[in-house]
């Protein structure tokens, strides 16, 4: 039957998250201080929450085609930079006053991202597996190379300079949270199981009348709309823009972010991509063994849990609460009665 | 044969897999809530008429059209929104979806909500999603399914797998429903409960059934009509008493089964 | 002339993508697995060679030698500890697991040598023929040759000899090949032996041509040599033959014609209009899903 849980009302649902997100804003705010400074962290630290989040974004965006439609794309760097110029380029020509102009300069990234994701998706997408992955590493490798090669506008090897430097810490969080709450809201809807049903078998859901096309490009955009987004938070955080920033690594390291917490998983992402990011920061004094590091631990992983740390776990506050409050009224009920209970379902 | 009205009309089915004729001169006309069998020794191209039926593979020549409409050129899942929906020989669930989502998938072409209700949860989109819910649930009733209705698809028994797959096929909401094995694997009881299963579906739904079935039991039993495929060619068509006793058939596939 | 002396520098560079093209191939048929790691084997043999030559003083063709088994060696262990684990799981876990792999090898390398580029003198005399105003140097002949001869050989040990039938039968299908009595195990070590046994011949052919040796020099070579593989169709060894010369030349065209920028851009292209139009390749076979 249906799992029960203590806490059904959605609007209770609702309510708990926002009270969650508002908790986690207050935390951040406390450690970095309001402006980015002043809080209990010093700067230095401070900073690192940005490109946390900008990860945490590409990682989730680039989980919702590879784990949800189960299309692995190799090429997500390549929408990251065409967000990101795009942003640049508009903050850069543009004279909006700073509130207006940022948040617009995000919204463009995203857009001409997606804009890119459709064309690209509507041709790769025909294909399946490795090739699918060696179509997008193309398409990534060659909009890096015409990046470089069109100086006049993106300024070329020499990078595209002085884009105002407007990102901070919270408004990394409040991109962080809207892409969060879109891309759950994708999943859990008459879309989102179009989109899993993809994945799962792509022959049965066309016959379960599924226009399978329309929806893996959608996705695809979608996906990249994000990567967009997190182009332009990147952008508007480090100032220069360099195409070699954005090659076939960069897309690899945003895949190991979504592997290694599980393909399928949000919260896997999230933590993953969280944990990532730090990870480097903490290795420092270990520089040159860092990225050994780094590649034995995929590996690792891979050989011993290829399903990666979260499976395809699906995180809800309320679930875990409940599940929570269950355990806890089970073990009791059973010291009680001292006999074991089956699991149920 | 029928009475007049025809539901799905198939003229001169016909393809070609790199030179081996596959399928040629398949000529069928299948009435409004008809079950009509369709029999024939191993590769003589059942599944190939599902597969053309439903457009998975394009035919090299002949013609579809159900209710008038032609699926010439349409997609696997124009078809589907046509009306003619199927089940797989080797079970196709979504296994790491629950029974639920499973059935709700094959809803999808009746719900409506946008992509933009959706992501900022308009009320139209929970009021849709209630519906979907209560809809799946008393599909997965008419099968006996409702009780795992929230388990994942692939942890199912083999039998209840077969049952959700049809139910997921009639979630489509189609006129014609074509079943590829759907005894395989059962036991004379499970077999003995899918042809009430088939014969209620029919009833309930009003849909015309197409079966590919080697247990003669059910075919015999269920089948108003049986069409019997021999190397891509019909070679008889006709009630199951006409079908018992036509010696091409016999020899050409009950035959074998008198030799053993 | 100038045209011709395009086509031959092509056809040099082109010689080396195609023994990297045919690893690929070979470990692609074989598991089915894109052996994101292959580029940096040719990095690595690079490193060995030089390493045996400059430090250890060793004469060229031991330090050939040498350099082919070290890398076949470590072909057989990759597989061994990485790969090996993963053959029934997913085959994103193993893809994951070579770019991993790849990771590991680069920045191994670059922990023992530094990011500094070494610079590799070449054994091959210089000089060469001069046709018109133009010559064609020794390596460049040499190049050509050896890769013939291998591409030959390597042919006849598939098509003739008893491990070349086995590697046939397992790329088949290696459940029925285990069952007619193929030491599945072992004939995929010998293909990762033999697919890095010729990434060497490659790195040696390499670092003789042009010198310079770093621990990314993998990354794009093994870029290219993958997109010939594709090219010629995957698992095909004639198609990788084909795949590689095709794209040494288009990429010499490109630098000679147009852009020595774009010539990266050029070839993803290539890439890119081959697998929407042929998506198997010039000799890949297709697989249809059985529904």
């Amino acid at each position: 039957m249906k799992p029960t849980r203590l806490i059904d009302k959605t609007w209770f649902r609702y309510i708990i998250n926002t009270i969650a997100v508002l908790l986690a804003f207050g935390l951040l705010v406390l450690l970095t201080g309001p402006t980015g400074e002043g809080g209990l962290l010093n700067k230095y630290m401070s900073q690192i929450f940005i490109p946390m989040g900008i990860n945490i974004i590409l990682a989730v965006s680039l989980n919702l085609t590879a784990g949800f439609l189960g299309q692995l794309p190799l090429g997500h760097a390549g929408f990251m930079s065409v967000g990101a110029y795009a942003a640049a380029l508009f903050s850069i020509h543009t004279d909006f006053p700073k509130a207006i102009s940022f948040p617009l300069s995000l919204i463009v990234g995203g857009i001409v991202a997606a804009i890119f994701g459709i064309l690209i998706g509507l041709p790769a997408l025909r294909l399946k597996g490795d090739y699918l992955a060696i179509i997008t590493l193309g398409f990534g490798e060659i909009i890096r190379v015409i990046i470089l090669n069109i100086p006049k506008i993106t300024g070329g090897a020499y990078g595209l300079k002085g884009i105002p430097k407007d990102t901070t810490v919270i408004s990394t969080f409040v991109c962080v949270v809207i892409t969060l709450f879109l891309i759950h809201a994708l999943i859990k809807s008459r879309h989102g199981r179009a989109i899993i049903s993809i994945r799962e078998d792509e022959i049965a859901s066309e016959a379960s009348g599924i226009p399978t096309t329309y929806y893996k490009v959608t996705t695809f955009s979608f996906s990249a709309f994000f990567a967009g987004i997190a182009g332009g938070l990147y952008a508007h955080f480090i100032g220069v823009l360099d195409p070699a920033e954005f090659g076939f690594m960069r897309s690899v390291e945003i895949l190991v972010m979504v592997v290694l917490g599980g393909m399928g998983s949000i919260i896997g992402s999230v933590v993953a991509a969280g944990a990532l990011t730090v990870l480097p920061e903490v290795l420092r004094g270990f520089s040159e063994y860092r990225m050994v590091v780094y590649s034995l631990l995929l590996i690792v992983v891979m050989v011993f849990k290829p399903s990666g740390l979260f499976g395809r776990y699906d995180f809800s506050l309320c679930g875990a609460a409940s599940d929570i409050a269950k355990a806890i009224k089970k073990l009791t009920h059973r010291n009680k009665l001292g006999i074991h209970e089956e699991a149920g379902k | 044969m029928n009475n007049g009205e025809t539901l799905l009309n198939v003229r001169n089915l016909g393809i070609n897999f790199a030179g081996l004729q596959a399928l040629d001169d398949f000529n069928v006309q299948v009435a409004p809530e008809e079950i009509v069998g369709l029999i024939g020794p191993n590769g003589a191209g059942k599944t190939t008429v599902f597969n053309l039926l439903t457009n998975v593979y394009t035919p090299t020549k002949g013609s579809i059209d159900i209710e008038g409409n032609d699926t010439r050129g349409k997609s696997t899942h124009g078809v589907a929104q046509a009306g003619i929906a199927r089940t797989f020989q080797n079970i196709r669930l979504f296994k790491n979806m629950t029974v639920i989502d499973n059935v709700k998938v094959a809803l999808n072409n009746n719900l409506r909500c946008s992509m933009f209700e959706t992501l900022l949860r308009l009320p139209t989109y929970w009021k849709e999603e209630r519906e979907a819910e209560e809809r799946a649930l008393e599909l997965l009733d008419v099968l006996n399914l409702r009780a795992h209705a929230y388990d994942l698809a692939g942890s199912l028994p083999y039998g209840a797998q077969r049952r959700l797959e049809i139910v997921r096929a009639i979630a489509t909401n189609p006129k014609v429903l074509l079943l590829d094995e759907p005894a395989a694997g059962m036991n004379p009881s499970e077999t003995a409960e899918l042809m009430s299963n088939i014969r209620k579906i029919r009833d309930r739904f009003h849909v015309a059934i197409i079966l590919i079935e080697h247990d003669m039991n059910l075919v015999m039993g269920v089948c108003e009509r049986i069409i019997v495929l021999n190397y891509g060619l019909i070679i008889a068509t006709g009630s199951p008493e006409e079908i018992r006793k036509n010696p091409t058939v016999i020899e050409a596939y009950l035959g074998q089964q008198r030799g053993e | 002339m100038t045209f011709l002396y395009q086509i031959l520098n092509g056809i040099q560079i082109g010689a080396i993508y195609a023994l990297v093209a045919l690893g690929y191939s070979m470990v692609y048929g074989i598991v089915k697995l894109i052996n994101f790691a292959h580029g940096d084997i040719i990095m690595l043999g690079s490193y060995a060679v030089w390493y045996f030559m400059t430090r250890l003083n060793m004469p060229w063709w031991l330090a050939t030698i040498a350099t082919i088994i070290f890398c076949s060696i470590v072909g057989i262990i990759i597989e061994k500890l990485a790969y090996k684990p993963l053959r029934n799981s997913a085959r994103i876990s193993l893809l994951i697991t070579a770019i991993g792999v790849s990771l590991f090898l680069q920045n191994t390398v670059q922990l023992i040598f530094t990011a500094n580029p070494k610079m590799f003198v070449t054994f091959i005399p210089s000089g060469g023929f001069s046709i018109g105003n133009r010559s064609i140097s020794y390596t460049t002949l040499i190049t050509i040759a050896i890769s013939a001869a291998i591409m030959v050989a390597l042919t006849l040990l598939v098509s003739k000899t008893k491990i070349g039938k086995a590697m046939r039968a397992v790329s088949e299908d290696n459940r029925t090949a285990q069952l007619m009595g193929i030491n599945v195990d072992n004939t995929i070590s010998f293909t990762f032996a033999l697919g890095s046994g010729l990434a060497a011949v490659a790195a040696v052919l390499y670092v003789c041509s042009y010198s310079q040796i770093a621990p990314t020099m993998g990354s794009m070579l093994g870029l290219k040599a993958f997109v010939a593989a594709v090219l010629g169709g995957i698992g095909s060894i004639p198609g990788a033959m084909l795949g590689g010369l095709l794209i040494g030349v288009a990429e010499s065209l490109t630098k000679g014609y147009i852009s020595s920028q774009l010539a990266d851009a050029v070839l993803f292209g290539i890439l890119i209009i081959v697998l929407l139009v042929k998506p198997t390749g010039f000799f890949g076979r297709g697989d249809r899903e059985k529904v």
